[in-house]
């Protein structure tokens, strides 16, 4: 072993003549390099400038703290599961997506929901007018959920669905199917998103107020934990907090604060925390910064695992593990030059597996002017089939350990994410934090900052603000038009007709009864779907209850 | 002079507010006067909070593709209320070729992804009605 003095002293020989003969013909393109979460990179990364203990801080694969892995032989086992966020017009035409990206090739299905069905208004409500179908498929009753998964076997498949306020409802629905489909809800797989506190921060699709917000994110962990075993009752999101603009360190950092303010209401539910904790699943977005994004799963994991341990004291293994979904980042697509961003993604997907995620979504190069269209989506699946069948990456178990650079970054965005928390701690925790602004307005300043990075050239962004050419317009464009919405709202005034509307009224007085109290609320939402209430009729129910939230 | 006052607006359902705020913050920092709505406004909310705020520009920002339906309606409600004298303009994911259908439903301009602030400060600069 070389003596870490020794290689300090050799590295300043080197930065005083190697290195200062070069710079006085070949200067440095600029003065100070630095990480988007705003680390400072060195000039060059030795032994002697990362400090960390094999043993203790790296460990092996699938087994504490994690920092390799979450499973022992990662990929050699199998390949990250290739889920595709898809979702769009009606629930007919979004099955007829499923379909094709299944015979593609695709093995997990990921729903997109438009966003009445987020924020729990019907098809037919005014203020889902233009909105239908448009950034994700309507759902208004279990009817067009029934079409939605119509010849996918629910024993067979894992679906993962982006919901949150109205999570609870969507869930019942897609228990309902699979008791039509006679797939026993112990034989589920997949995944609700669940997270509404990420919602007040950064995504907007909130409907009640942050306690009982709460109380529906808790009733679907532990219905979850009793009844769908093998589903993960939350995916805790980082995605779209990094989405509005926030940094590594803080994606990392409000993310994890997020976990532990879901894992202080579950305990103190009175359930003992390897109960649950197992089942709790996380969701990243890869950036563009290639090595600091490698680093930040990495910092990811290794930190949870110690909250998980030392904080709340867990005991299982499953329960310390962060077990992730990836999607590569929106934000990062390019109106400009689109095809340019079949590379930009080939890249962060690159960086989502060498980070060792669980599952990943690679964004289509059209996704900055429209939805993506089949062909776009294609290349976007076969980019993964490329990274995960072709590159030969899969073979190795977290091949960037080790890496003076990768090890350096990963435990300063550790630190960076440790300090964060303490800071929400110090304010008293998460809701506080949200409540005071803290958490939105750290997010916008770095969001602004970004923007000033790109319109300065201290970001090059190509196509944009360097390497631009004059451009025609792309052929072809996904068109969700208004047709959709008709035929949807046509839909729902047929099923509100034929139900048994005196089932509806009594099985809704139930549920806003059950709301009243501390009871789990999802077998009153089981009944009301499989009855026929809407969606809308359901939200409403509980906004009767539970007020709505007002921003500001 | 009385110093131009911008609302920037986020109507519909959608919550992708990232852009909104930057290009709110970008014209304060040119020296309007800037009110952002917060996210999921009706268009008469919109309309109404721009008369009462007395603005002389209104930016809309939509990501969810309801644009189309969300944009216009905002400019026919300012003509209703006889203050179509404010401008309107916008922003989001919008696919260039709603962007000559927004300009003849009276939007002014669409800045989509990409934009440099500079060029939505310069289209205030060049729209500002003398006194």
């Amino acid at each position: 072993m070389d003596d870490m003095n020794e290689i300090l002293k050799e590295k300043e020989r080197w930065e005083n003549s190697t290195v200062k003969k070069s710079l006085e013909k070949f200067p440095e393109r600029k003065k100070d390099f630095e990480t988007f979460s705003k680390i400072k990179i060195k000039r060059l990364y030795t032994p002697a400038d990362v400090n960390y203990s094999y043993l203790k801080d790296l460990g092996f694969p699938g087994e504490f703290p994690f920092t390799r892995g979450v499973q022992p032989t990662m990929y050699r086992g199998r390949l990250w599961t290739m889920r595709q966020y898809a979702g769009f017009g009606t629930a007919e035409d979004t099955n007829k997506r499923y379909h094709y990206l299944l015979k593609a090739g695709q093995t997990g299905l990921s729903v997109a929901f438009d966003l009445p069905t987020q924020i729990g208004y019907d098809s037919d409500h005014p203020m889902s007018e233009g909105e239908v179908g448009k950034c994700g498929v309507a759902i208004d009753t279990l009817k067009d959920m029934e079409i939605l998964f119509d010849g996918i076997p629910l024993d067979k498949v894992t679906t993962s669905m982006t919901i949150n306020s109205t999570c609870a409802i969507i869930l019942a629905m897609y228990i309902a199917v699979a008791e039509k489909q006679g797939v026993p809800t112990k034989e589920l797989k997949g995944t609700v998103q669940n997270d509404i506190l990420k919602e007040y921060i950064a995504r907007g699709t909130h409907i009640f107020p942050p306690e009982p917000s709460m109380r529906l994110v808790r009733d679907v962990i532990l219905y979850c934990k009793d009844h769908l075993p093998q589903w993960n009752s939350i995916s805790i999101s980082g995605y779209h907090i990094r989405e509005a603009g926030a940094t590594a360190i803080q994606e990392v950092a409000f993310t994890l604060a997020n976990g532990i303010t879901y894992v202080q209401k579950i305990i103190e539910a009175g359930v003992d925390v390897d109960e649950f904790a197992g089942r709790l699943s996380f969701f990243f977005n890869s950036h563009n910064n290639f090595f600091e994004e490698i680093a930040k799963f990495r910092a990811a994991r290794r930190l949870w695992a110690k909250i998980m341990k030392e904080r709340f004291n867990a005991k299982k293994p499953a329960s310390m593990m962060l077990r992730f979904h990836t999607q590569t980042a929106g934000c990062t697509l390019t109106a400009q030059q689109p095809d340019n961003n079949i590379v930009r993604v080939a890249l962060q997907a690159l960086a989502a597996v060498l980070g060792g995620t669980q599952s990943l979504h690679t964004n289509s190069r059209d996704e900055a002017l429209a939805l993506p269209t089949e062909e776009s989506a294609e290349i976007a699946l076969r980019t993964q089939q490329i990274i995960g069948y072709e590159s030969g990456v899969a073979d190795f178990i977290d091949p960037m350990a080790g890496s003076y650079v990768v090890e350096s970054l990963t435990n300063e965005i550790e630190q960076g994410a440790m300090e964060y928390i303490r800071k929400i701690d110090e304010m008293g925790g998460v809701m506080k934090a949200i409540e005071l602004g803290y958490i939105q307005k750290e997010i916008a300043d770095s969001a602004y900052a970004y923007q000033k990075a790109i319109e300065n050239k201290e970001y090059i962004v190509v196509g944009v603000n360097e390497f631009v050419k004059p451009e025609e317009p792309p052929k072809k464009i996904l068109k969700v038009d208004m047709e959709k919405e008709l035929y949807q709202k046509e839909k729902l005034r047929k099923v509100k007709e034929s139900r048994d509307n005196s089932k509806v009224a009594e099985k809704l007085k139930v549920l806003k009864e059950v709301a009243k109290t501390d009871q789990n609320i999802m077998p009153a939402i089981i009944d009301a779907v499989k009855a026929l209430a809407t969606l809308g009729e359901i939200s409403d129910a509980l906004r009767e209850v539970f007020g709505e939230y007002k921003e500001m | 002079m009385k110093k131009v006052r911008i609302l920037i607006a986020k109507p519909g359902l959608d919550g992708h507010d990232r852009g909104a705020k930057v290009i709110a913050r970008a014209l304060r920092d040119a020296g309007f006067e800037v009110i952002y709505t917060g996210i999921r406004q009706t268009p008469e909310q919109i309309v109404n909070t721009a008369i009462q705020e007395d603005v002389d520009f209104i930016g809309l920002s939509c990501l969810s593709g309801a644009h189309n339906t969300l944009f216009p309606k905002v400019v026919e409600l300012l003509k209703e209320k006889g203050a179509d004298d404010i401008i309107v303009f916008g922003g989001g994911v919008i696919p260039p070729e709603d962007v000559d259908f927004l300009k003849s439903k009276g939007i002014k301009a669409i800045f989509g992804p990409g934009t440099p602030t500079e060029e939505t400060i310069k289209f205030i600069k060049e729209n500002i009605k003398g006194e």
